[in-house]
This record gives structure tokens, C-alpha cells and sequence, in this order.
């Protein structure tokens, strides 16, 4: 199996501070791979490094591609989709606005986004601002999957949302890793449990544990890499 | 109350113009994080370009046409005045702000004192039509004709600007920008070549609003420090207006406008006060910044 994603040493600094000393981890084609890690261990900026939205030193080979230094934009249209952890939709703008900012050719699949959404079909013309969470949170996605999408960097999509619509959601990104590689990061145990079938562990910007999702049956190594207890 | 009445188109005229200096403003800064002082220059510009066309084509083509074609040419000027700068300037200095500050106001000193070098310091006259001169009569008011042309041509860029905005991907992409800029790259768009567009839509808008400027309000004369005396009330009307706000910068200009134009007429006519039109704006920007810091239409971040 071909990896979709390789970073080799990726070191970063925000603001002085330190945060991935030398990350190295590969993400395999297909599936769900999930990135772990206590809350302020480099999760988040591993994922806008790979975007090009953080300056990084080190090796990213995304897809083929040698990626470092890259823009943003470039990056992005090699076929990857990011959902990011505050969503991040354009309040001022409607939904199909939303939506057709994240176009890219002519290969939209509308119908794809509307049958996991419908909702969004209806509220077409409701500011992205007046959304509640959980329908910001599908705009999001949404907007990840409008096109056909090599890789998805998917940020905490459960985060502040109710234990159902959690659930709705894993469902969601079980559809988009039949035909995408999805990098997750989750702090949801549950959700990753459901979703992945491999798990990076970061800890103080490190990959400090590589491995299957079994792993985290392992009460002991959940609660030595994560700070909790497993989930059920 | 006709004198107020022809205050008030005069104070409308006025907030047109104010609004095609500082639309512009407005969007660069609230899309770009820019505070771009040679937007003045970009008004001077279009004016020297307006009147160079005046001058060569008056002759020619008659004074109407030329007029026309003197328009086009500040819309012209402006843009490609704004694009250079852009490309060249400011490109290499994206994410460095106080650089960006520091260049665009030593290319306005640069380029104003090279068109005094050029076509010296004193004002020069703009040939145009009789007509525009002239009044038109609406009932017992006598209503200036360029007045009407500065407020036709603000209606349209509002417009033009609103439809573009609104119904074509690059506005929305414009307006998403000033929203989360980032946020617009990672749906694969280059940002870049929007931060270009909007320098040039600024720097067109600027253009006219410096022709017009001296049409309407001086005496159809063009002078090198023209755009630097507007670009402060242009930055006026954006705060208050609200950055990166079209329609708070349409609005805010017509208030400020207004409020010179009115308070000149009222108040300044006495002895001590003649100043009070400048003044009342500024004091209208403490209220606004105390009352609404980010202005009147503002929430940018």
C-alpha cells in the first residue's frame, strides 16, 4: 500500500514557541487514519503545516508531491479537503455561497453533498452566521467533500456537538473514507474507535506511538499516552 | 429652504465622491490588512490622466467627448497606477505592515513630487463642456450639472460594485476573504490574484473619484496634492463606515458629506469659523469611534 501523506521531521515554531520537533509519521491510502494527543501537544498545526498554513521546516510528501513550500492554494488543489476545528464557515456569506467558493471545475457532486445534507439544500440562502452549530459543522464538511477529494484533513468534527449529532457526523466521514484518505484528529475516543483503523499518537510535538486502532483497547496505553481512561 | 435643499444635493454630490475614494480603502484594507496611503495618489493620477486626455482631445473630438474619454482615462490611470503598485511593491511585502506603510507613503511623496517636476506645482485648468458648468433647474432650485454627474457616477459604481460583490464568484470570493483570508486559500483559491483585483477596483475607483473631484468642487483644476487631501477624508469615511464595509462607506460618505457641506453653509459662513465644515467630521469620527470602534457596518475581526 502507497502512502497518500509523508512527513519527514517537520519542525514548526509559533511565537517562539516550539510546537512539532521533528514529526514523522506516514498516512497509508484509504480509510481512516486517526492523529491523537492531549489538548496543546501540535495536533491542529500538524494539519495546517501540511495546508502550508503555518511556515515549517522538514519533509512533506503529499500525494507524490514533494510539498514543502508550497501555497496554500496549490496544496489544496492536489485533491486535498480540510474541514478545520472551528469550522470556519463564511458567516456573512449564504450557504450557497458557502459552498460555491469550495468549487473547483466542474466537478461539484451537489448531489453527493445534498443526499448526506438535504438541510443544506433547504437553508441554500441562510447566512452561514445564522447557523446553528451542528449545521455549521455540515456546511464545513460539506464544503470538504464538494469535490472529489484525494485526502480530507478533518479537525475535531465532534467538538461541542451533541452525543447524536456526534454520531451523525462519524457517519458522515465513514462515507467520505470509501473513496478519500482521511487524516482525523479526534479527541472523541469513541469516534475514533468507530472511524480508524490506524492511530498516531503525539505528545510535546513528538509521535510518541504509531499503531492500529486496537491499540486503544489498552487501557494502560490509553491512559500513558492520552491522560484518559479508554472509552467503552 | 432651497438654500438647504441645494446644500443638501451639494453635500450628496460631495458623499459620491467621498464614497469612490473610499470604497476602495475600504476593501484593501479590510481584504488585505493593507493601510495603503498612496491610494491618494492613485486619485492624483487619475485626474492627471483625465486632464492629459482632456487637453490632447478637447480640440479634436469637442469637449464632450473628450470629457468621456477623460473619464475612462482617470478610471484607467487609477487601475493601472494601482496594479504596478500592487504587483511590485507590495507583493514582496505581504505580512510586513509597517514596510507596506512606509512604501506606499514614500511612492506618494515620490510620484507627487516627480508630477510637480513634470507638470509643475500650480494647478492646471481641464478644458470642459459649457454644459458642465452650467445649472440645471428643478423646480425653483438651481442644481450644479457636475454635481449631478459626481452623484450619477457614485449611484453606478455602488452598483456595478454591488453586483459584482454579490453575483460573481470573485466578489464572493472577496467577500469571503475579508471574512477569513486563510480560511479562502484552504479551499484551494489563489488570494493572491484577488488582493490584485481589488487593488485595481480600488485604484479605478480612486482614479474617477480624482477626477471628479476637480469638476465638481475645484474648479475643474488638477494640482499634484489633490488625492493627499482627499485620502484623509477617504480614511475618515472607511472607520466610520466600517472597514471592508461597500455599503458602510457608501453610507458613512453621504453623512460626512452632508454634515461638511451643512455645517460649512450654516456655520462657517461666520467670522472665526470658516473651518468648521473639517472640523464636524472629525468630531462625527471621535463620536463613532466611541460609540461603534469598528464603525457603523464594521465587524471585521
Amino acid at each position: 500500500m502507497s502512502n497518500a501523506l509523508e512527513l519527514r521531521d517537520l519542525h514548526v515554531s509559533i511565537a517562539g514557541s516550539h510546537v512539532l520537533q521533528g514529526v514523522s509519521f506516514d498516512v497509508p491510502e484509504g480509510g481512516v487514519t486517526a492523529l491523537l494527543g492531549r489538548n496543546g501537544v501540535g495536533k491542529t498545526t500538524t494539519l495546517r503545516a501540511i495546508l502550508g498554513l503555518v511556515p515549517s521546516t522538514g519533509g512533506i510528501q503529499l500525494l507524490g508531491h514533494d510539498i514543502a513550500g508550497w501555497s496554500t492554494h496549490l496544496i489544496v488543489r492536489l485533491g486535498v479537503g480540510y474541514v478545520p476545528e472551528n469550522r470556519d464557515v463564511f458567516s456573512k456569506l449564504t450557504v450557497d455561497e458557502n459552498l460555491r467558493l469550495a468549487e473547483a471545475g466542474t466537478e461539484a457532486r451537489y448531489d453527493d453533498v445534498y443526499s448526506l445534507f438535504p438541510e443544506l439544500k433547504e437553508r441554500g440562502k441562510q447566512l452561514a452566521g445564522t447557523l446553528s452549530g451542528g449545521q455549521q459543522q455540515m456546511l464545513s464538511i460539506a464544503r470538504a467533500m464538494l469535490n472529489k477529494r484525494a485526502l480530507l484533513l478533518v479537525d475535531e468534527p465532534s467538538k461541542g456537538l451533541a452525543p447524536r449529532i456526534v454520531s451523525e457526523f462519524a457517519a458522515v466521514i465513514e462515507t467520505a473514507a470509501k473513496q478519500s484518505t482521511v487524516l482525523l484528529v479526534e479527541q472523541n475516543l469513541r469516534v475514533v474507535k468507530r472511524l480508524a483503523q490506524r492511530i498516531i499518537v503525539l505528545d510535546h510535538g513528538e509521535v510518541v506511538h504509531t499503531g492500529d486502532a486496537d491499540d486503544l483497547n489498552d487501557d494502560l496505553l490509553v491512559r500513558r499516552l492520552l491522560g484518559v481512561a479508554g472509552a467503552a | 429652504m432651497s438654500a438647504f435643499l441645494v446644500i443638501t444635493f451639494s453635500g450628496l454630490a460631495l458623499g459620491a465622491i467621498y464614497f469612490l475614494a473610499a470604497s476602495g480603502l475600504s476593501l484593501i484594507y479590510g481584504l488585505m490588512d493593507i493601510l495603503n496611503f498612496a491610494h491618494g495618489l492613485f486619485m492624483t493620477l487619475g485626474a492627471y490622466a483625465g486632464y492629459e486626455v482632456a487637453v490632447h482631445l478637447t480640440s479634436s473630438l469637442g469637449a464632450p467627448a473628450s470629457l468621456t474619454l477623460a473619464i475612462l482615462a482617470s478610471i484607467l490611470g487609477g487601475a493601472i497606477a494601482a496594479g504596478i503598485t500592487e504587483v511590485f511593491l507590495i507583493r514582496p511585502l505581504y505580512g510586513r505592515p509597517v514596510s507596506q506603510i512606509l512604501v506606499t507613503i514614500g511612492l506618494d511623496l515620490a510620484v507627487v513630487g516627480l508630477l510637480m517636476g513634470g507638470f509643475g506645482s500650480s494647478s492646471l485648468q481641464i478644458p470642459v463642456p459649457t454644459w458642465l458648468l452650467l445649472a440645471t433647474h428643478v423646480g425653483s432650485l438651481n442644481l450644479p450639472n457636475a454635481s449631478f454627474l459626481a452623484l450619477g457616477a457614485g449611484v453606478i459604481v455602488l452598483l456595478v460594485l454591488e453586483w459584482f460583490l454579490r453575483r460573481t464568484r470573485y466578489g464572493i470570493i472577496i467577500r469571503a476573504g475579508v471574512e477569513n483570508r486563510e480560511m479562502v486559500s484552504a479551499l484551494g483559491i489563489d488570494v493572491g490574484r484577488a488582493f490584485t483585483l481589488v487593488f485595481v477596483i480600488g485604484g479605478a475607483m480612486a482614479g474617477l473619484a480624482g477626477l471628479l473631484y476637480s469638476l465638481v468642487f475645484s474648479g475643474d483644476l488638477v494640482s499634484p496634492a489633490q488625492g493627499d487631501s482627499l485620502l484623509i477624508f477617504a480614511f475618515i469615511v472607511v472607520v466610520i463606515g466600517g472597514l471592508g464595509s461597500i455599503r458602510g462607506s457608501a453610507v458613512a460618505a453621504l453623512i460626512v458629506g452632508l454634515l461638511q457641506d451643512y455645517t460649512s453653509f450654516y456655520i462657517g459662513g461666520h467670522q472665526g469659523w470658516a473651518e468648521i465644515g473639517n472640523l464636524s467630521v472629525v468630531l462625527l469620527l471621535a463620536v463613532v469611534l466611541e460609540w461603534r470602534p469598528r464603525g457603523l457596518f464594521g465587524s471585521v475581526a
